[in-house]
């Protein structure tokens, strides 16, 4: 069993009118089973009202499946007594900056995890630098939070998920609200915690872009996983994904369309430098 | 209906040890019926901007003339400019508030003080405008999705029939085919009413796609004001503000360096399409003329 298992999850949604009388029940998560290795990045697409951000919410504990099971890290969440343990084991980075720090100064904002889970002060500050450090957020940490930029109050938040020395990060459209550098800070820190300190990261987005570097895909729809593979894989599918409503990096729609009007283009080009490649290759074919 | 910023600037805080200029001597003349994009990084001055427009936030120093008549002179209208100048904020779902969707969009036109066939004949088109279906008219907007609340709270700006809308990221947080979706809807409207469009946004790719002409705020002051093409030429000074050329421009660039004949002034994936055909096309002659 890997870090996060998952085995045929369904949660549903009860519809009440103003008297409190059932109107219907919306099946948020219908049916959904994986298992998450230690270390992989997966990310997880999908339209709005798809079911990613409930899915997500399962993960650590903040719902709780209506039926099927959630483990993480061997617990299951339905069990009470495991839930603190699941919540240091599987932090939730959101998507609005804004909401989610309360610390006057940054390192204090970083801090707040470890201090409630009573660790020592010696080593809180200890995990207070390493964390910021990770994000590239050292230098501003005698800063007030409400200065920072959108990409560097979200690398805080990060950094305080990280403070609390988590095995899986869970990012819900942790850039949604930013500018492009904002993105890309955002993206570089998460990259890093992956391959470097070897945390799992499930990121839900809707940015194209910072998909390519997941090992793992899954697309949701109607809360089922209608499409998982790797990036390469599930962009290949340039139709359907536009089917359920989303898109390809504009790299990999260029090729896409450049193979429609018959130049001999590979499927699911990921990159500028795949893309040169292959027309390189349409020379030498054709010239 | 034109507005024109005369050295415009914003301090907030003046009265304190701690003023930021969020405003710098600002000037912009924005003619009727163009569809502008504002782009600058998280903090650049551009919601302080548009909301200068419509009279929200009065400028520290400086004049701003709508329709060549100064918004800060005492017998100046604001209530009129209001109707006028349309602003869409961030986030706009936050702001419904009524038990149906049509409800929601007639509170604006109500306000105007319109007689009531008036009011449900405007809300009725705007709702049209924006693309949403006659079954959501009587359902709780809340019960919409996110895509279809913000169309919602997008028709009640329009339903004020304003000659400029002022849009601040009007697509964050939806999926790309939602994003999609509302961005042609805006440039249908556009195209078919002539109204002014300014579109603030973060999407370097939707920026190019759409607008006429990009204003990229930097620090509070306008660093360029042109063509997609000619602003995004300087991808190197973008990145330094924390912005970027849309991907394909990049792809164009990369291609150019490794000898490839094509343009790197491109913007969208239609004109890369274009440009790499032609090159195509280009070899394809050369190689008949030299056998």
């Amino acid at each position: 069993m890997g870090i996060i298992k998952v085995k045929d999850l369904v949660f549903e949604y009860i519809r009440r009118d103003e008297e409190g009388n059932v109107e219907g029940i919306t099946t948020a998560v219908d049916d959904v089973s994986f298992d998450i290795k230690q270390g992989d990045f997966v990310a997880v697409l999908g339209h709005n009202g798809s079911g990613k951000s409930t899915l997500a919410k399962h993960l650590n504990a903040i719902l709780y499946p209506t039926e099927g099971t959630v483990w993480v890290d061997g617990k299951d969440t339905q069990n009470d007594a495991y839930l603190w343990q699941i919540r240091q084991t599987a932090g939730m980075v959101f998507q609005n900056p804004d909401n989610q720090i309360i610390g006057q100064i940054v390192e204090e904002d970083v801090g707040f995890g470890p201090e409630n889970m009573g660790v020592p002060t010696k080593e809180i500050w200890e995990r207070v630098e390493e964390s910021l450090k990770a994000v590239g957020m050292y230098e501003l940490r005698h800063h007030s939070p409400n200065k920072l930029s959108g990409g560097q109050k979200q690398r805080v938040s990060i950094a305080g998920v990280i403070a609390m020395h988590p095995k899986c990060i869970i990012l819900d459209e942790p850039t949604a609200m930013l500018d492009p550098q904002g993105r890309k800070e955002v993206i570089r820190a998460v990259r890093a915690l992956n391959d470097v300190e070897n945390i799992t990261v499930i990121l839900i987005t809707h940015y194209m872009e910072e998909v390519i570097y997941a090992d793992k895909v899954f697309v949701m729809d109607k809360g089922k996983i209608t499409l998982q593979g790797t990036p390469r894989e599930v962009f290949s599918e340039v139709e359907r994904l536009k089917e359920l409503r989303l898109d390809v990096p504009q790299v990999t729609l260029l090729a896409h369309e450049l193979g429609q009007e018959g130049f001999p283009i590979p499927k699911g080009i990921l990159t500028k430098e795949e893309l040169r490649e292959a027309l390189d290759g349409c020379v030498n074919v054709l010239f | 209906m034109p507005i024109i910023l005369d050295k415009v600037s914003h301090i907030y805080g003046q009265d304190t040890n701690m003023p930021v200029k969020a405003l710098n001597n600002i000037n912009l003349v924005i003619p009727d019926g163009q569809f502008i994009g504002i782009i600058g990084h998280t903090g650049s001055g551009k919601s302080t901007l548009v909301q200068h427009l419509n009279g929200l936030m009065k400028a520290t120093s400086g004049n701003i003339y709508f329709n060549g008549e100064d918004i800060d002179d005492n017998d100046f209208d604001k209530k009129k400019l209001r109707s006028k100048v349309g602003l869409v904020f961030q986030y706009p779902e936050h702001q419904l508030f009524e038990t149906d969707v049509f409800t929601d969009v007639c509170f604006g036109p109500k306000n105007l003080g319109l007689s009531k066939k008036e009011v449900e004949l405007r809300a009725y088109e705007a709702l049209k405008l924006v693309g949403l279906e006659d079954e959501y008219f009587y359902q709780s907007p809340f019960d919409l999705s996110g895509g279809q609340k913000r169309r919602a709270a997008i028709a009640g700006v329009l339903a004020m029939k304003p000659q400029v809308l002022v849009l601040d990221e009007p697509t964050a947080g939806l999926d790309p085919k939602g994003r999609d979706e509302i961005l042609e809807q805006i440039a249908k409207l556009q195209k078919e009413t002539g109204i002014t469009v300014i579109l603030v946004s973060h999407s370097m790719d939707d920026v190019a796609r759409y607008v006429e002409r990009i204003i990229v705020m930097n620090r509070g002051c306008v660093m360029y004001d042109d063509v997609p093409r000619a602003v995004f030429r300087h991808c190197v000074e973008l990145e330094r503000i924390g912005l970027a050329a849309p991907q394909v421009t990049y792809i164009m660039k990369d291609l150019q360096a490794h000898g490839y004949d094509v343009g790197d002034d491109v913007t969208t994936i239609d004109e890369a399409k274009a440009q790499i055909k032609d090159y195509f096309a280009r070899l394809a002659a050369a190689k008949k003329g030299n056998r």
